[in-house]
């Protein structure tokens, strides 16, 4: 339960960060959200041993954190709180492929430990990615530009809905386990037999509340559809944002950028 | 169960994404006439409590890929299949929004696997199983059979997609052996979980299942439009994709070397031949592919990019290159930090001006 606590503050502190102004924020939500597919893309589109030309994709990573005014700090932590998964995902790979494929001066690298670190530097600009849009976006705006796009209505609904009843049982679960030790002080955990009418009781708890906020809802008039505070306009910096940002993203995944500047870099010190 | 982007190829998540999307887009249509009131706050709740359950995992070393429970039987038996497909959707979609916990191009792959085998293969079992008069027992029998049969085909599945992708290095047989008896526990333990919760919400709110029993009335589902269009559009997304990325071969296009080792696939670049070679890539993927550890299948690899178009591209073989690769690289990321700082110095003396 103690990861679902900071996971629900995490949440918060994100969707906090979204109502921020700022010139990424003030971007038309269906913008941000074809852009950072097209960098997903981007980036697994990579042979598997590549490493130095993904570079310059932090570089647009680097410019929207500072223009969105997003804490590096936080993103750090993030990433920190995902890396076990993505340092044991490519564990292996310098144990199994061993075949050496460069030399740097004297070191000899093998392909596996290229793809390693291929895959945390995938791993590190995907999670960042998603988390800039999110933080720049806010989780609502995010969904309604996915409606907009095109996503089937109740599958938006649901999401939302999602994401209104994660709170909801967190709270429930909450109260039990409040009542429970109110009642039990010398034992902090329920014993393992009542785990399963524990479970149930939360779920008929949190259905009955959840009925009532939508019926509550449904009373104010909620028909289905969203209706952001900002609404959706298309302006020219949006246009010119996706524009640009794909042009970007060409020119880092076919242009060479990193060999050629460190070519460049030699030629200039030699 | 969740995949990441970091070992997923665009063609796979490509693939994935529009067969998930297709069913997503199935289940909101077949679902529109028996959507009560009653049904949305269900399914949100339920979602909720499956979101919770998934936050319980264990990574799994090597194969990015993670094991928790599933939670897909519980939706269905609770909502039927085709609002419980659309609840794993939105479930793994705020999983991979807000927790990176399976990537946004994986989302596809990752709802494939826990949503489509217990919705809409293993539903039609539980319900044989417990047949017109439920009793605990059957209720127990039916949660761990579907339950099992669910998360193994579902981590066969990521064994599938991240060895197609090409990118982890883990050969076929060390991936099953890891993936498969994980599952198997995890199945055990879903379906007592499943179980247990089923028969209290039975015994408390029989009117609960009801509604769920709502989708009992109409007329038994055919599998085959679903895996049809299912196969015909993985196929089309699959093959657009790899033209797309055919200018630079990479893991599909290797592993097919490997694979089949023929030179007259290649020589046939019209699309018809193209999109079969895929196809028959795709199905005698495997039987090559378990035993890895001779030497002579990677050599393939390490060779191949050099032949490749991108000359200059990382790993070429020259050592000059490689030097030149890592110093451009390690300029790029300080200049990356250094623009961060710099736009966000303009933005601080800009506030300061304005306040």
């Amino acid at each position: 339960m103690t990861r679902l606590d900071t996971a629900i503050s995490d949440v918060d502190a994100l969707d906090r960060l979204a109502t921020r102004g700022s010139p990424i924020h003030r971007l038309d939500p269906r913008a941000k959200l074809v852009v950072t597919a097209l960098f997903l893309l981007t980036v697994v589109s990579y042979p598997k041993y590549n490493v130095v030309e993904m570079t310059p994709l932090f570089l647009y990573l680097a410019a929207l954190l500072a223009l969105g005014r997003i804490p590096a700090l936080m993103l750090a932590r993030y990433l920190l709180l995902a890396c076990p998964f993505a340092l044991l995902a490519g564990l292996f790979n310098p144990l199994i492929d061993r075949q050496v494929v460069t030399y740097l001066g004297p070191l000899a690298v093998t392909g596996g430990w290229l793809s390693f670190v291929s895959i945390l530097i995938r791993f590190t600009l995907t999670v960042s990615a998603v988390l800039l849009l999110l933080a720049s976006t806010g989780y609502v705006a995010v969904c309604a530009a996915l409606g907009k796009l095109g996503a089937p209505r109740l599958l938006i609904i649901q999401f939302l809905m999602l994401y209104r009843f994660i709170f909801i049982l967190t709270d429930e679960a909450a109260r039990m386990v409040r009542a429970h030790s109110l009642r039990n002080p010398d034992e902090p955990n329920p014993p393992l037999r009542a785990w399963g009418s524990l479970a149930g009781h939360l779920l008929l708890r949190a259905y009955d509340r959840g009925q009532r906020v939508h019926t509550a809802m449904l009373a104010r008039g909620f028909d289905g559809t969203l209706r952001l505070p900002q609404g959706f306009h298309w302006s020219m910096a949006d246009t010119l944002f996706v524009a640009g940002s794909s042009g970007f993203l060409l020119l880092a995944r076919y242009g060479h950028l990193a060999t050629r500047i460190g070519q460049w870099t030699m030629e200039l010190a030699a | 169960m969740h995949m990441a982007d970091a070992l997923i190829s665009p063609q796979v998540g490509g693939a994935m994404w529009a067969t998930s999307l297709g069913l997503a887009a199935y289940s909101a249509h077949r679902l529109k006439p028996e959507m009560t009131e009653r049904k949305i706050p269900l399914m949100g709740v339920l979602g909720a409590f499956v979101f919770a359950a998934q936050m319980i995992n264990v990574t799994i070393p090597a194969t990015g890929s993670s094991g928790h429970l599933g939670g897909g039987m519980i939706l269905t038996i609770l909502l039927g299949p085709y609002a419980a497909f659309l609840v794993m959707f939105s479930i793994l979609a705020v999983q991979a929004l807000f927790f990176a916990d399976g990537g946004l191009l994986a989302l596809g792959c990752n709802v494939f696997n826990l949503g489509f085998w217990p919705c809409f293969v293993f539903y039609p079992l539980f319900k044989k199983i417990i047949g017109k008069s439920p009793t605990h027992g059957r209720i127990m029998t039916g949660s761990i059979a579907s339950g099992v049969l669910s998360l193994q085909l579902g981590a066969f599945c990521v064994v599938l997609q991240t060895l197609l992708s090409g990118i982890s290095e883990l050969p076929f047989g060390a991936f099953l052996l890891l993936m498969q008896p994980i599952h198997l526990g995890i199945g055990i333990i879903e379906g007592i979980v499943t179980a247990a919760v089923v028969s209290f919400v039975w015994q408390a709110r029989p009117e609960l299942l009801e509604l769920s029993a709502d989708s009992k009335l109409e007329p038994a589902m055919s599998l085959k439009p679903i895996l049809v269009t299912f196969a015909i559009v993985a196929l089309l997304v699959g093959t657009l994709l790899s033209w797309f990325a055919s200018t630079h071969p990479d893991g599909l296009e290797w592993a097919l070397f490997r694979v089949t080792g023929k030179e007259e696939l290649e020589a046939s670049p019209d699309g018809l031949h193209a999109a079969m070679a895929k196809l028959q890539e795709k199905t005698s993927f495997m039987p090559d592919y378990g035993f890895p550890e001779t030497p002579a299948t990677q050599e393939p690899e390490a060779e191949q990019p050099a032949t490749e178009a991108e000359a200059e591209a990382w790993p070429a073989i020259s050592a000059g290159t490689s030097v030149a690769g890592v110093v451009g690289g390690g300029i790029v990321l300080a200049l990356a930090v250094l623009i961060g700082t710099l736009l966000r110095l303009v933005q601080r003396r800009q506030n300061v001006a304005v306040s």
